[in-house]
């Protein structure tokens, strides 16, 4: 991003340090009482966060700091949104589009919804179907949606046959070809993605954005 | 299980069931594998553990809500699956898997199970949710007896509700005291009573079909795996009370109150679990460990929060008599030295997805390992495959002078293709059979 201030770079430091209350702080000061432009802070949040995905491939950070920081955009993103004075043209293009949901008869979704913000902030669109989601419902999504990488998540050995009864069925819907695939949850592995038929799987969020960067012919 | 007689013929009852001699000496040589792979001693061939949720139901040909629903369809499942493939150990199955009603008598809320939230053929699912708030662990703190009462029941089961009418106790004394129990002749408090006592009931009903059971195996040669189950303190929290998302904003946000609530925790936890397995009568404790996998916190979280509660309670069930048994979930490569930290030859580390080699070079003069075939590979491979990957253990680990018992990477999951199960029996008998 273009050079930053001393006090931006204070924002991304507290915010990559997971110094909470003072980059909260930090952040109502500007917005709220200097009048900082809205978009150049959610911009400065971004630059933090890629800081945080660093550390996470490095080792340094893990699943607390990635989900740390995620509340604290969401916070900021509260307070920065509404100040936003949309203008055409102003909109950050989004690097592509990608529907996730975990699929039939399973429950979970802290994976799910970690890999959902960490697409999100890393600049793609993504639309969450949430859990237990019928096949039928997935295809029904993807033809209003139009993705270019579907996730399925599972947490549970029973999504093996339920990922590969939905990957069938886009097969057999004849769509299979108009998107990526990608699978994720605690048991995947090589032999699952074999037995499913998906393009690739992912072992945490960092991969699932490295995989939907690499599809999209951007460098992760 | 006390009501052992020896009869002329040399054969035992146990409860209403006869142990033959032949039995008899089958059971305590199961035993005695498990137990001399506790103390590092390599027994003749490798023991075999059994340990699932739903298998049963599938090779027993019912459905997953018949097996928490029916016992006596679900005792004749578990026993049936003991009987074919003879492990040395058996997982108490029922108690896995055998609740239903009493779940529902509960209106139990963390879970959804089937017939309740999930279809048929679905195992239990739990619900992560935040069961306490962040600004609740001073009260958990200062009274977490009346804090269950009060707050904790009430949210995850419906039988409760009416306790968060009842009084706070500490500070009822002499009128304040009398006065103090009005509440009890409350409408709501007393249908909450009528209810726990029918759930009650309920697992009083559960607590002796899981004993016939119990007592069945034990006359057919089988030992029970292991008495009870434990959690560690961390999890504890995690899981049952602040959810998954809420713990990990803990770790930054009230790092020091979360540490006082798991150094009570492990108190109370550790004091628990040695009452219930006193009370089984089987010394080894199986302890599902969910949140040290290496990718759900750094090492320096793990060591200072995760690890100390835990390894506190180790010792007080080591010091007890006990064979603490954690089960490892996903990866914990990164946390083998950390964990080591325990005396020799008296717990089994069982581990999920840590390979077993790396494992067995930092642990083996530790621990008895236990596990840990690939759930991807035993739901989809081939009975071929499984032969080659128990091959691969007992050349790479027991061959080598492991105290390995041999199981799945989280037992039999429920959608193994039964051929593949005897595979993994078939495999342990034919390269560590002795």
């Amino acid at each position: 991003m273009s050079d930053m201030t001393p006090q931006e770079q204070q924002l991304v430091e507290w915010l990559a340090d997971m110094n909470e209350d003072d980059a909260l702080a930090l952040s109502n000061k500007m917005l709220l009482e200097e009048g900082a432009d809205p978009l150049r802070v959610l911009e400065l949040c971004r630059t933090a966060m890629d800081i945080v995905g660093k550390r996470f491939e490095e080792g340094e950070y893990f699943l607390p700091e990635l989900v740390l920081a995620g509340e604290m955009l969401d916070t900021i993103g509260k307070v920065a949104k509404p100040l936003i004075k949309s203008a055409p043209g102003e909109e950050v293009k989004k690097l592509g589009k990608v529907l996730i949901g975990t699929v039939h008869g399973d429950l979970h979704d802290i994976g799910k919804n970690i890999v959902t913000f960490m697409l999100d902030i890393n600049g793609f669109e993504v639309k969450d179907i949430g859990i237990d989601v019928p096949v039928k419902t997935f295809i029904k999504e993807i033809n209003a949606y139009q993705p270019d990488v579907v996730g399925l998540s599972g947490f549970l050995t029973l999504a093996f046959d339920s990922m590969k009864e939905t990957i069938n069925a886009f097969e057999a819907e004849g769509m299979r070809d108009k998107f990526k695939i990608m699978i994720g949850g605690g048991q995947i592995d090589e032999t699952v993605r074999g037995y499913t038929g998906a393009d690739a799987f992912g072992v945490n969020a960092v991969e699932a954005v490295h995989l939907c960067k690499n599809w999209m012919g951007v460098a992760a | 299980m006390s009501t052992d007689q020896t009869m002329a013929n040399g054969s035992t009852m146990i409860g209403p069931y006869e142990q033959t001699a032949a039995a008899k000496a089958a059971y305590d040589a199961r035993w005695e594998r498990i137990l001399a792979c506790v103390r590092l001693e390599q027994p003749q061939r490798m023991p075999v553990g059994f340990h699932s949720f739903f298998y049963p139901a599938k090779h027993g040909g019912i459905t997953y809500k018949e097996l928490m629903h029916d016992y006596e369809k679900a005792k004749k499942a578990c026993f049936d699956v003991v009987m074919e493939f003879e492990p040395d150990g058996v997982y108490p199955l029922l108690m896995g898997t055998g609740q239903g009603l009493a779940l529902e008598k509960l209106d139990f809320k963390q879970l959804q199970w089937p017939g309740h939230g999930v279809g048929d053929m679905q195992p239990y699912q739990y619900l992560d949710r935040e069961y306490m708030s962040a600004d609740e662990y001073d009260d958990f703190l200062f009274d977490p007896t009346g804090f269950y009462i009060q707050k904790y029941l009430p949210r995850v089961a419906g039988a409760f509700e009416g306790f968060d009418k009842l009084p706070s106790f500490p500070g009822l004394h002499y009128f304040r005291l009398v006065n103090g129990i009005r509440s009890f002749a409350l409408p709501e408090v007393r249908a909450s009573f009528d209810k726990i006592v029918a759930a009650a009931e309920e697992v009083n009903t559960f607590f002796g079909h899981h004993t016939d059971w119990v007592q069945k195996i034990n006359a057919a040669g089988y030992p029970l795996f292991n008495g009870v189950n434990a959690v560690s303190p961390y999890d504890f929290i995690a899981d049952y009370f602040r959810g998954a998302t809420g713990m990990m904003k803990d770790l930054y946000r009230h790092k020091d109150k979360l540490k006082l609530v798991l150094d009570k925790a492990a108190v109370f936890l550790t004091k628990m679990t040695i009452t219930n397995a006193k009370m089984s009568g089987n010394p080894i404790v199986f302890i599902p460990i969910h949140w040290a996998p290496d990718a759900f916190m750094s090492p320096k979280q793990f060591e200072e929060f995760w690890w100390p509660p835990f390894r506190k309670m180790l010792m007080g069930l080591i010091e007890a008599d006990l064979i603490p048994m954690p089960m490892w979930e996903s990866d914990c490569t990164k946390r083998l030295e950390v964990i080591k930290d325990i005396p020799a030859g008296k717990c089994i580390y069982w581990f999920e997805r840590t390979d077993m080699v790396k494992a067995f070079e930092v642990l083996g003069d530790r621990v008895a390992l236990r596990g840990n075939l690939s759930p991807s590979m035993l739901t989809t491979g081939t009975p071929a495959d499984v032969d080659a990957a128990v091959k691969h253990l007992v050349d790479n680990v027991w061959n080598k002078g492991g105290n390995l018992i041999l199981d799945g990477a989280f037992g039999i999951p429920d959608e193994t293709p039964t051929p593949n199960v005897r595979a993994m029996f078939d495999a342990a008998r034919k390269y560590a059979g002795g």
